[in-house]
């Protein structure tokens, strides 16, 4: 035994067989990401923006076309890769593109440098906040270019975590998209003390829910013997061993991943860091966080713990619940803007839990749809809240905002169609999101959680509504804000976000044809 | 049953034997100077109390940034290791996964060198 055992085993040691073509798009991401941070050592400082912009602009289309070329000819079923640790399939190659096109906008926000002087971002992180020095480079121009290579780790992460096909590499994949995030959260150049206060409770936070998420991995492999996710639903379905470890797993695991989320009475982070991070950063986080994290609430509900589904979907409902009801509830007594964008997508957090949990090909359909079309609409809208400025940067404060579809009638009327688009209203990608998700719930049997939902959307819809009249029919402040012209790169980005709610509102077709193409491979 | 072990209790008596060895023969045999520096707590950097003066109290950020590189070797190595011990059985595969994990450090190292975190002032 010992020694000799464990050399013999080690003798059948075999290198894993790699699809490449169908993990290109990852390697792409990652590769340039590690090329970034080459960018970052060598580069002059005159040259690093530009060489970062175009690298990380030329990665995503290089992925995007890699993507493509792939899906063109791929498996119908989906194919395991590396030894089955990633399961590149149907909803996986959806959730890439989707992560690819919310990107895309979000670097073009991030790459901004004409609304603010040299981008949101600060010049050099290091400087305490209030000092002489912070004061002096708050008129620099200079732009910490490291959230470049930061963006691109994380959506290397979230594209890995979609993926993941056992929950080791789920973790890791966790841990790579959220540590560049705690990070690029304290980096906004305006109000750098709220910016590092929101970094530090997102990591303090952040690193309590992966601690949760571990302890769940911890005790499904104590239950299953094995950390893949068609390992653990083969032992939950035909077994009689005790559950207490498989539902305690399964709740310690799914707080992990319902944090990230910002689902229901998980969300305390949501509304201070949102506010605190810069608004490119949170709308980078707000839209391709989400749809990481959903990615893989939906993989590991439907193939782990698909056999033991009414044993925790009660639990799941209550959740739901709360999570609409926490965000569209105190949605409406928030007084700024980023805040109240904050608690409306923890009300969609809500309304994807519910889209999540009905198991049925039209439940996946649904949710992935829904994921597009809330991520564009959120990256535009954070888009606008970046444009209405005063002296002190930002005007979040729902009172600057009132008249101001007399100052700027194009802004007002884009945010007006966006948050109509939050709220569900039709002609816009929300109303189809939501009718899709909830059809999908009551056809699975969940009509009264839908009505809930369909509650909860009133309720929410009234705070959207709310700054609409404020924008419009109120008398503008006299030392209000101004709306900056936006640079190309802000512009193409608010206008693709607008451009596809609009498009998926009226033909929403296609798009859900691709959201149902095919089902999960584990 | 044991058997394999048995190499392993003669080496551990062997380091024993050798650490007793040198602890008891050093004061016979080495010659005795007295140094202050020798009284100092062995390779722990620096003292924990009191605090240093210079900066009201406050441990310069660089040695964080050191020590934090130290950690990222430090890991790597750990890594080497098990691929060490294999490297022929995992073949051509093996030494390029190796190479681009090496590779990776690397990139780390380069921006910390060219962005001055080496440098101590």
């Amino acid at each position: 035994m010992g020694v000799t055992t464990f050399l013999a085993q080690a003798d059948e040691l075999r290198a894993p067989a790699v699809d490449y073509g169908a993990v290109a798009p990852v390697l792409i991401v990652l590769g340039a990401a590690c090329a970034s941070v080459l960018f970052e050592a060598f580069l002059s400082k005159s040259q690093r923006w530009i060489g970062q912009v175009v690298l990380a602009l030329i990665t995503l289309v290089a992925s995007g076309t890699a993507l493509a070329i792939y899906a063109g000819d791929a498996p119908e079923q989906g194919t395991l890769t590396l030894s089955g640790a990633l399961a590149v399939d149907r909803p996986v190659l959806f959730l890439w593109a989707t992560l690819l096109l919310l990107s895309f906008g979000s670097i073009l926000l991030i790459a901004d440098r004409s609304v603010e002087p040299g981008g949101a971002f600060v010049a050099e992180a290091g400087v305490r906040p209030g000092t002489v020095q912070d004061r002096a480079q708050a008129a620099k121009s200079g732009m910490q270019t490291e959230v470049f290579p930061l963006t691109l780790f994380a959506l290397g992460g979230m594209m890995v975590f979609v993926a993941a096909n056992d929950l080791l590499t789920m973790f890791i994949a966790l841990e790579v998209l959220s540590l560049p995030l705690y990070l690029m959260c304290g980096l906004a150049r305006r109000r750098r003390l709220l910016s590092q206060e929101a970094a530090v409770k997102y990591f303090l936070l952040g690193a309590f829910a992966s601690a949760f998420f571990l302890y769940g991995v911890a005790l499904l492999y104590g239950y299953a013997g094995s950390v893949k996710l068609a390992d653990i639903a083969a032992a939950a379905a035909g077994t009689n061993r005790s559950d207490t470890l498989l539902f305690a797993g399964f709740g310690l695991l799914v707080v992990g991943l319902l944090f990230k989320a910002s689902v229901g009475p998980f969300h305390a982070w949501t509304p201070d860091v949102y506010q605190g991070a810069p608004t490119p950063v949170t709308a980078f986080m707000a839209a391709c966080t989400k749809v990481a994290a959903f990615g893989g609430i939906l993989r590991v509900l439907g193939i782990a713990f698909e056999a033991t589904e009414w044993e925790w979907r009660g639990v799941l409902w209550g959740v739901a619940i709360a999570s609409m009801l926490i965000g569209a509830v105190l949605g409406l007594t928030q007084t700024d803007v980023k805040r109240m964008i904050a608690y409306s997508s923890v009300a969609h957090a809500g309304f994807l839990l519910v889209g999540s949990i009905a198991l049925t090909p039209e439940g996946l359909s649904g949710t992935l749809f829904y994921l597009l079309a809330y991520g564009f609409t959120t990256l535009a809208a954070f888009g606008v809240v970046s444009l209405v400025r005063d002296a002190d940067g930002e005007a979040t404060h729902l009172s600057q905002w009132a008249g101001l579809a007399k100052r700027s009638p194009v802004v007002a009327g884009v945010f007006t169609f966006l948050l109509l688009a939050l709220a569900g209203i039709p002609l816009t990608s929300g109303f189809i999101g939501k009718f899709v998700v909830f059809s999908a719930a009551v056809q699975d049997g969940m009509a009264p959680l839908v009505v809930v939902a369909l509650v909860a959307s009133a309720v929410a819809a009234f705070f959207y509504l709310r700054v609409i009249v404020l924008m419009y029919f109120s008398e503008p402040a006299p030392d209000g804000p101004t709306v900056s012209v936006p640079g190309a790169f802000t512009t193409v980005a608010i206008t693709l976000g607008a451009v596809i709610t609009l498009v998926l509102g009226l033909w929403p077709a296609f798009v859900l044809d691709w959201a149902g193409a095919g089902a999960f491979i584990s | 049953m044991l058997d394999p072990y048995l190499p392993l209790v003669f080496m551990f008596a062997l380091a024993g034997a050798f650490a007793l060895f040198s602890v008891t023969a050093a004061p016979y045999i080495g010659p005795r100077r007295y140094n202050r520096a020798k009284l100092d707590a062995y390779e722990c950097g620096i003292e924990p109390s009191p605090q240093p003066v210079v900066g009201g109290g406050r441990m310069p950020v660089a040695y964080y940034l050191t020590a934090m590189l130290f950690i990222l070797f430090d890991i790597e190595m750990v890594f080497l290791y098990p691929f060490a011990v294999s490297a022929d059985r995992l073949g051509l595969f093996g030494l390029v996964e190796i190479a681009l994990f090496v590779a990776t450090v690397g990139f780390a190292y380069a921006y910390v060198w060219r962005r001055g975190g080496l440098d101590w002032n």
